[in-house]
């Protein structure tokens, strides 16, 4: 029963958005989509921290410079996303080869330092050289296309990321299910037997590694191409911190908890800046989203999804 | 009788301490080669040199017809080394037959075919249920090996190392902690398991080591002062003093 809700849930939840979309509000419509990208980024940062154990405090910079290429790449007649994406995504999965070859010769808390040195770097490039227009960042002129599908339409906009979340969610599944899963589980269990056993952990951390950063990449691509802006913000430790937060909060281990937490995350940060619900308080939402954080890790130690969890157990 | 593995003058120095100061061996096919020796005398180096785990100071290991000196750890385990750990080292979240079918899988990887489930991977499995049968763990495949007994928790040791379909077995302390049954059952196991192996065995168990072992090589830090035939270590004047004391002269 369990199993099958686990297989049938995520499907159901796309069909239900698929038909929706159309029936949406521009602002609940563009909420959605938001959420839909946070949820592909979380989802790539759960394959590293949920499925191989790499707690990696840098993901922001594959996900700043999938939105940067896209932004560079699009020029000012705009591109075609049959270009835009893989060039987002080929771009991201280059760095993301270089820093994990480097970092992922330490471990622990040297490896989440490392991460962060290297999205560090990221950021300034993109902060302090004239490259992406320095600090003020750059805009899209004109969003791309392909063919009919335009993605200056708010609808195309919308099924694009929803096909892009189904795909990074497939994608993720069929890895846990796979040997390649087994063996990135059995590296977060144990490191050292996996070794013994024969396995060249470091190429399975650094493939891991890599599909992550190119999945954070495509998160990216889209977010630029919603937004029509990028920044160096994007890159920053505050965004790399952020989604190792959602995914911690959402429970680590099951798919859905990323997208759960993604949802909440977004819903709440939402709820708290806005003064028709909260007042004068809407000014101050970091503070409320962040005494609702400590909330969620006092009272729910295992994630949002161990709910669900604890009450099957018992 | 063949040999499969042949060290020689294998050193490694940790700061200025030779923890194995050229130590030669060989481990032949159908033949228990047990190290005896006091805490710190280096067996466990040893086994860490021979499995790729601690990269060599000098010496050289041949396997077979290969000079493996310079192989990585899993390359080495991948060839037909497999080893257990004296500090029991299994995957304690997944269930027993997971931890073989994982070890098993090292030798049928191919991580790019994510299509395939590893559950149904018929191969690994099949390995993995011959394994515990072996090791006498097939009434507990599908319980979470962190549940497992102590001594059960050493017989899934073996079972993951089988389970690799290795030639050479390095056994570092196979009976350590175990009870009197359990030890008898290993020592079956041991047995059983001569005919296609060779094995290198570390064991404080010293009636255990001596009804089992072919040969016999004693360390005292770091550097061997005797191998050979069991008979003749008993009688070893110097092994006497050093290690095996008045209950064994």
């Amino acid at each position: 029963m369990k199993a099958n809700l686990n297989h049938w849930l995520p499907l159901v939840c796309a069909l239900v958005l698929a038909v929706l979309g159309p029936l949406l509000s521009p602002y609940v419509s563009d909420l959605v989509v938001k959420v839909m990208i946070l949820s592909i980024f979380a989802l790539s940062l759960e394959l590293l921290v949920g499925m191989t154990g790499l707690v990696s405090l840098g993901h922001a910079a594959f996900y700043g410079i999938g939105a940067y290429a896209t932004v560079l790449g699009s020029g000012k007649e705009g591109g075609s996303i049959a270009l835009l994406l893989p060039l987002a995504m080929g771009s991201a999965a280059a760095y993301a080869l270089a820093v994990g070859a480097l970092s992922l010769r330490t471990r622990g808390v040297y490896f989440i330092m490392v991460t962060l040195a290297f999205a560090q770097m990221a950021f300034f490039v993109f902060h302090d050289t004239a490259l992406g227009g320095g600090s003020d960042g750059i805009y899209m002129y004109i969003r791309p296309a392909l063919g009919a599908l335009d993605m200056e339409n708010r609808y195309t906009q919308f099924y694009v990321v929803l096909v892009a979340l189904a795909a990074t969610y497939g994608l993720l599944a069929l890895i846990r299910r796979s040997r390649f899963g087994a063996a990135l589980a059995g590296i977060r269990v144990n490191e050292q037997r996996m070794r013994a056993a024969g396995f060249p952990v470091y190429g399975y951390k650094l493939a891991a590694f890599v599909i992550a950063g190119a999945l954070a990449g495509l998160a990216g691509a889209l977010f630029a191409i919603q937004d029509g802006v990028v920044n160096p913000e994007l890159l920053s430790w505050h965004e790399s911190g952020a989604v190792l937060l959602m995914i911690i909060l959402g429970g680590l281990g099951p798919l859905r908890g990323a997208i759960v937490c993604a949802v909440a995350f977004t819903l709440l940060k939402e709820l708290f800046a806005s003064e028709g619900l909260v007042g004068p308080l809407a000014a101050h939402w970091q503070m409320t989203l962040g005494f609702t954080i400590i909330a969620f890790v006092a009272l729910l130690p295992r994630g949002i999804v161990g709910i669900r969890l604890r009450r099957g157990a018992a | 009788m063949s040999v499969v593995v042949e060290a020689k003058r294998l050193s490694r120095t940790f700061g200025g301490l030779a923890a194995v100061d050229a130590v030669s061996l060989d481990l032949r096919l159908g033949e228990v080669h047990a190290v005896i020796g006091t805490n710190g005398a280096g067996k466990s180096t040893l086994v860490n040199l021979l499995s790729g785990e601690l990269p060599l100071t000098s010496g050289e290991i041949r396997f077979g017809d290969d000079d493996i000196t310079g192989w990585s750890q899993p390359r080495r385990a991948r060839a037909g080394i497999g080893r257990s750990y004296q500090r029991t080292t299994i995957f304690d979240s997944f269930s027993v037959l997971e931890n073989c079918r994982l070890s098993a899988q090292a030798a049928l990887q191919r991580p790019w075919q994510v299509w395939q489930s590893a559950q149904r991977c018929a191969g690994s499995r099949e390995v993995a249920a011959q394994a515990l049968q072996a090791a006498g763990l097939a009434d507990r495949a599908d319980r979470i090996a962190g549940t497992l007994s102590h001594g059960q928790k050493r017989q899934l040791e073996i079972a993951m190392c089988l389970a690799t379909k290795p030639g050479v077995l390095l056994l570092d302390e196979p009976l350590a902690g175990m009870g009197a049954e359990e030890t008898e059952r290993m020592l079956a196991l041991l047995q059983s398991l001569k005919a296609g192996h060779a094995i290198l065995l570390i064991e404080h168990d010293m009636d255990a080591v001596f009804r089992i072992a072919d040969r016999i090589t004693v360390m005292v830090n770091g550097a061997v002062i005797a191998s050979d035939a069991p008979q003749r270590i008993r009688e070893h004047p110097q092994v006497v003093t050093a290690y095996l004391g008045e209950a064994h002269s």
